[in-house]
């Protein structure tokens, strides 16, 4: 036990959670913008997945990880639009429309990914994002090479984090979106569009989830296989329960899961032979439920996530 | 100009109108994708036809692939009805697969071991169901997350069972140990795959529809589910009928489970549903939550599966396609049940 203790202290345990936190961190806070406008997107697994692999196809026949990652965001931000026609134009289920969203975009992953590059018995793999150390930053004694030695898009991850913080709380599209979440009635009499603001943050959050897939295929894997995703963008919605539907609490909460994910990753790799490994597999999913059967008793919801607004019915 | 006004009674006729329509759309639209892959459209469309319908060998493949989705699509289509949104029937069929396999791995009659198996199942997908509505009842837990969740959960602990204890010890591959000669279930038609459970699912379909349309506990799931509020001043106990509910759901879906094991696979392996539950959502919406309704969709679901691999085989169009035709057949429909609510009328350019 204190041999996992001491692992747990290490550089590379810390950099670890770092990096397994990146994906989470984009995943969730494009779901909390989402749901603060009032629209539940369950989509987001398959649009990671579906971005994953538009960014890596991208990324792998241009030669471009960059370019990769914007046909990533693009991706995540048509999809976005598309969950939004249905949910917001359309006003139908938001459970439903999720559930087709991410079957859709799942089969259409799958189905170009095999007619771009054929059955192959191993997968085609790409030279994916290197660590960028900062200068200074990452001289800084196990802080600095566990944060500021990581790839460029962890430290967009960081930066994301306060920003999204900032336009929703600081910015007058914030409030909006803020607005047409809680009460869409009042933000429609204040002026505020109501479909077009949901419209805008359903399409921001399928982008945040497209850069979440883009880490999978090109940073952390630097492959696309069909379990790259797995799990990750459920998980991203219980973290937003768990985090309140705030940004910092949110980003706090894909720490937490990442902390949780990299120890269970050690524990399978330090000789608790006897135990499966699934069991440590289990770990990180059995942890969210019961922290969502901990907090959601207190947690409060946007007041109008699931419902539909049409102007004429009043 | 057009404008959507509101409907007051949708006529009979839609029940069958609004599917057909969804899923003409949906082949139209993903007919552009085999148009990608380079295949002619209406070849492709014809061999999945032929090879899903077009024979009586493929009819009854196609039966036997129906089976799990018309079990999964009843767990669905009661849970939605309640509004207790299961999407567990994925893990829930794993558990009844997993439960049933271990009963009938037990030497016994026959008849008594596909009893047995066929309660174990039911008793494995209901204990699974029951936890995320648990904890939406005590806890206040949103049930699509910890339905969700837990289908990741069941799908290790099932991994670490034929990775562990269970492991093939002859063959040395993760798969169960068979379940015994006798508790298979018995072939129908020789020289194809038709078994029992086939029939079960289709006996099911009615007794679902019956239990929901003519019982006290159809009543109340149905009250619960559209306007829960309204139930509860009216002295339902919508909390122990969310708990029924997510039972009989859960059951189902393990039972979906239970006719792999017992008709098709005889042993449990890590792919032996390859999304069955998720695509018991596309069966149940496509019937509109109709029990009667989700034979037809499940057939037609199985069809386009079975189509898909022989399509992939000649045509070389890959057969993901299937996975794409269900997730757009699923939107397709829920865009179609607008008209179910609204109807597009004229209006005159003096407004």
């Amino acid at each position: 036990m204190s041999a996992l203790f001491e692992q747990i202290l290490q550089v590379g345990f810390l950099a670890a959670i770092i990096r397994i936190a990146t994906p989470l961190a984009f995943a969730t806070l494009g779901e909390m913008f989402s749901e603060r406008a009032g629209v539940l997107n369950l989509g987001i697994e398959g649009i990671m997945l579906l971005s994953a692999m538009t960014g890596f196809t991208a990324a792998s026949l241009s030669g471009s990880l960059w370019l990769g990652v914007l046909v990533a965001v693009l991706t995540g931000a048509l999809m976005g639009a598309l969950h939004a026609l249905f949910t917001v134009a359309l006003g139908l289920s938001q459970h439903v429309c999720g559930i087709g969203v991410t079957l859709f975009c799942s089969g259409l992953a799958y189905f170009l990914y095999r007619l771009i590059f054929g059955q192959q018995s191993v997968p085609p793999n790409i030279k994916g994002f290197q660590t960028l150390p900062i200068p200074v930053l990452s001289d800084i004694p196990v802080l600095g090479p566990a944060v500021f030695n990581q790839f460029s898009l962890v430290y967009m991850a960081i930066i994301a984090i306060p920003l999204a913080a900032f336009v929703l709380y600081r910015t007058p599209w914030g409030l909006s979106v803020r607005m047409v979440g809680e009460n869409p009635r009042a933000a429609d009499s204040a002026g505020v569009g109501v479909i077009a603001t949901r419209f805008q943050a359903v399409i921001l959050g399928g982008a945040l989830m497209g850069l979440a897939g883009a880490f999978l295929s090109m940073a952390q894997f630097n492959a696309f296989t069909f379990g790259v995703v797995s799990g990750r963008g459920w998980v991203a919605i219980a973290l937003v329960v768990f985090g309140r539907w705030d940004p910092w609490r949110s980003a706090g909460a894909a720490l937490l899961f990442a902390f949780v994910d990299a120890l269970q990753l050690r524990m399978q790799a330090s000789g608790l032979g006897h135990i499966p490994y699934e069991a440590f597999l289990m770990l990180p999913f059995i942890f969210t439920i019961v922290a969502m059967a901990v907090m959601s008793r207190n947690a409060v919801a946007p007041s109008a996530l699931l419902k539909p607004f049409r102007r004429e019915e009043r | 100009m057009f404008r959507l006004e509101a409907r007051t009674s949708t006529p009979a006729w839609f029940n069958l109108a609004l599917p057909l329509l969804a899923i003409g759309a949906t082949l139209i639209l993903c007919s552009g994708l085999i148009a990608l892959a380079g295949a002619g459209i209406v070849e492709a469309y014809g061999v999945m036809f032929s090879a899903s319908l077009g024979d009586t060998y493929a009819i009854t493949e196609t039966l036997v692939r129906a089976t799990p989705m018309i079990f999964t699509g009843l767990a669905v289509a009661v849970a939605f009805r309640a509004k207790f949104w299961n999407i567990g029937a994925e893990g829930q069929l794993l558990a009844g697969a997993v439960a049933s396999c271990a009963v009938g791995a037990i030497p016994m009659p026959g008849l008594l071991a596909m009893f047995l198996m066929a309660l174990a199942g039911a008793a494995a997908g209901a204990a699974v169901a029951l936890v995320p509505a648990t904890l939406r009842v005590k806890f206040k837990v949103d049930d699509v997350v910890s339905s969700l969740l837990l289908n990741s959960v069941i799908f290790y602990a099932l991994m670490a069972l034929i990775e562990g204890p269970w492991k093939d010890s002859f063959s040395g591959y993760p798969i169960s140990p068979p379940i015994e000669d006798s508790a298979s279930f018995p072939v129908l038609l020789e020289g194809t795959r038709l078994h029992l459970g086939v029939v079960a699912a289709l006996i099911a379909a009615p007794l679902i529809w019956f239990l929901i349309v003519r019982t006290t506990l159809g009543f109340r799931i149905r009250v619960t589910g559209e306007n829960a509020e309204a139930a509860r001043y009216s002295g339902i106990n919508v909390q122990r009928v969310l708990i029924s509910t997510a039972l009989l759901s859960g059951a189902l879906a393990g039972l979906a489970g239970v006719g792999e094991v017992g008709g098709v696979h005889f042993q449990v392996m890590s792919d032996i549903s390859p999304g069955y539950g998720y695509s018991g959502i596309v069966v149940a919406m496509l019937a509109r939550l109709n029990p009667l309704g989700v034979v037809p969709a499940a057939i037609f679901l199985a069809a386009v599966m079975t189509g898909a691999e022989a399509m992939s085989r000649a045509t070389g169009v890959p057969a993901f396609l299937s996975d794409v035709i269900q997730g757009t057949a699923l939107l397709a429909m829920l865009v179609a049940l607008l008209f179910t609510a609204y109807r597009i009328r004229r209006v005159g350019a003096a407004r």
